[in-house]
């Protein structure tokens, strides 16, 4: 074995471990954090079949951006775990044939001569020139322009959508807009009046001089 | 002597060869992280007209003293707390702050590791960092603790964003994701820097890495009038430090990052002057010397500000500039944006 097969190995088994402590932990937050673990995982994994960007852009989008949202909602949630236990066994009868058939057709997969280990063969290291970068670049801006642009224009109307199902104006909520706030000047709050001084008034200072 | 060690030792070199770079960047970043936090009070002290600290060797050794009082502290994990994440979180917030060290290059060949999308790595490292403030506020099972790293991370999560686009406009400039060669495509003098012709992303990008490093006057996430401290108020001794050495690593790291890209890096500014490091180690000086003045100067945002400014000023910004800079690539000024 050579060394990029022991970092394969221990890995592989770290990522083994976070997948099975995601759906085996109790605290939906532990859950959450197993997955980041498995999401960093991966992308070590990645990193040995040369592909940086990939995995790279793995840890950027889905540890630093998506994880962190999720995180946030499930920190936020208050989960009763009880209840979430409860229908473990009126689920069973459904999810337990659902789990079979899901791992039979994985065994028929990879049993299978098509896709064993040995029929895929590893990949030719790169010369050191070769940038993983530019390569994908250059592939979704040539041969893959036209599926591309539409995936990221079918991501723009889910954005645009999910903002207008949830942006609601309350009438009742003294929200304030912040940009009106900057834009104020001086003259929408203040006005100076030019007036003359005045002199002491005499009839103040009399009743003070009485109680003496 | 090199090479005597390296019969010694055989396989295991190139090993022990890495790891003593890795030290030989971390000890003078702690060092520099140290003294940064002296630097801090002093400043903020003249401009306050008072002296700062002068009485433990002079000031100088204020901050051994510092780090001494800390070390022998008591780490207090309170009862409610989960006490695996709650010590993890430190951890996991210096961890991503060291690494992403590793691909800076402090000279042409003065680098740990010189990959080539070294910039997406350090995206990549510094949006991971976000962890150890989302774990230490969610495991200390306080109130002020929880709502300070909602706070922070939801700021950072949108700083990020204009970050990363004010860093697309520069790889489009360098054509490269490397930094050494981002540096070098910006040589031929001061007005060859990219802070001209990308002064829109040079603004963008240095005031997103202060809302970034959670400074002021962006630091709602320990505002301390209104959460006491936020994410760490459950901390103390080495655990408090720990948070406290990965925000002045991360302040440096983003300086060092804004002087790589946009001033240059160790390039000479005039032509008649030699390259070298102490003109990046300068820059970076001089970048986080306006980290302290801003401190000094301004009053806190409010969080809806916040929010506002990253969302619908700076994103916007960037995007149009990226726009105008990749059309005018297309034009005969081109070279004016390379």
């Amino acid at each position: 074995m050579i060394f990029q097969d022991y970092v394969f190995y221990a890995l592989a088994a770290i990522l083994l471990f976070a997948g099975l402590r995601v759906i085996t932990a109790r605290n939906p937050v532990h859950a959450a954090l197993f997955l980041v673990l498995a999401f960093f995982t991966a992308a070590g994994i990645w990193l040995l079949l040369e592909a940086e960007f990939l995995a790279i852009a793995l840890v950027l989008v889905y540890v630093g951006a998506v994880m962190v949202l999720f995180l946030f909602v499930v920190m936020m949630l208050d989960i009763n775990l009880d209840r979430l236990r409860e229908g473990f066994w009126n689920a069973l009868p459904v999810a337990l044939p659902v789990g079979l058939l899901m791992a039979a057709e994985m065994v028929m997969i990879l049993g299978s001569k098509h896709f064993s280990a040995d029929m895929l063969n590893a990949p030719a290291p790169r010369p050191v020139g070769y940038s993983n970068t530019a390569e994908i670049g250059r592939q979704l801006y040539t041969d893959y322009l036209l599926p591309f642009e539409l995936a990221s224009v079918v991501l723009l109307v889910a954005i645009v959508a999910a903002i207008a199902l949830t942006l609601r104006e309350r009438k009742d909520s003294k929200f304030i807009d912040p940009a009106e706030q900057v834009k104020v000047k001086r003259a929408d709050r203040l006005r100076i009046i030019s007036m003359p001084a005045e002199k002491e008034s005499v009839s103040a200072a009399e009743p003070a001089a009485e109680n003496k | 002597m090199i090479a005597q060690a390296q019969n010694l030792l055989g396989p295991l070199w190139p090993v022990v060869w890495t790891l003593l770079k890795i030290v030989a960047i971390v000890v003078p970043l702690m060092g520099a992280v140290a003294y940064l936090t002296l630097a801090e009070r002093k400043v903020i002290g003249f401009m306050q007209v008072r002296l700062g600290p002068n009485r433990v060797g002079y000031g100088w050794l204020q901050p051994v003293a510092d780090g001494l009082k800390l070390l022998m502290k008591e780490i207090i994990i309170p009862t409610a707390a989960n006490r695996t994440l709650f010590l993890l979180g430190p951890v996991l917030a210096i961890a991503p702050a060291f690494a992403a060290w590793a691909v800076i290059p402090f000279d042409l060949t003065l680098v740990l590791a010189d990959i080539d999308a070294g910039l997406l790595y350090i995206l990549a490292m510094t949006s991971v960092g976000v962890y150890g403030v989302i774990i230490a506020g969610w495991a200390s099972n306080s109130k002020y603790a929880f709502l300070g790293s909602l706070r922070s991370a939801a700021q950072i999560v949108s700083y990020e964003i204009a970050m990363g686009f004010a860093l697309v406009g520069v790889l489009m400039s360098a054509n490269s994701l490397n930094l050494g060669k981002i540096v070098l495509a910006q040589s031929g003098g001061f007005w060859q820097w990219y802070w001209l012709p990308l002064f829109p992303l040079f603004i963008v990008y240095f005031i997103s890495a202060v809302a970034e490093t959670n400074r002021a006057p962006f630091d709602v996430a320990e505002g301390e009038s209104e959460i006491v401290a936020g994410f760490h108020v459950e901390y103390s001794g080495m655990a408090f430090a720990v948070f406290f050495l990965a925000e002045y690593a991360n302040m440096i790291l983003v300086a060092m990052l804004a002087a790589l890209m946009f001033l240059g890096g160790w390039l000479s500014p005039v032509p008649f002057l030699p390259d070298g490091i102490f003109w990046l180690l300068f820059k970076v000086a001089a970048l986080l010397f306006l980290f302290l003045w801003f401190r000094a100067t301004f009053p806190r945002y409010r969080y809806d500000q916040i929010m506002r400014l990253g969302w619908k000023v700076f994103i916007p910004v960037t995007l149009v500039w990226i726009l105008f800079v990749g059309g005018m690539m297309q034009t005969r000024w081109a070279y004016l944006f390379h």
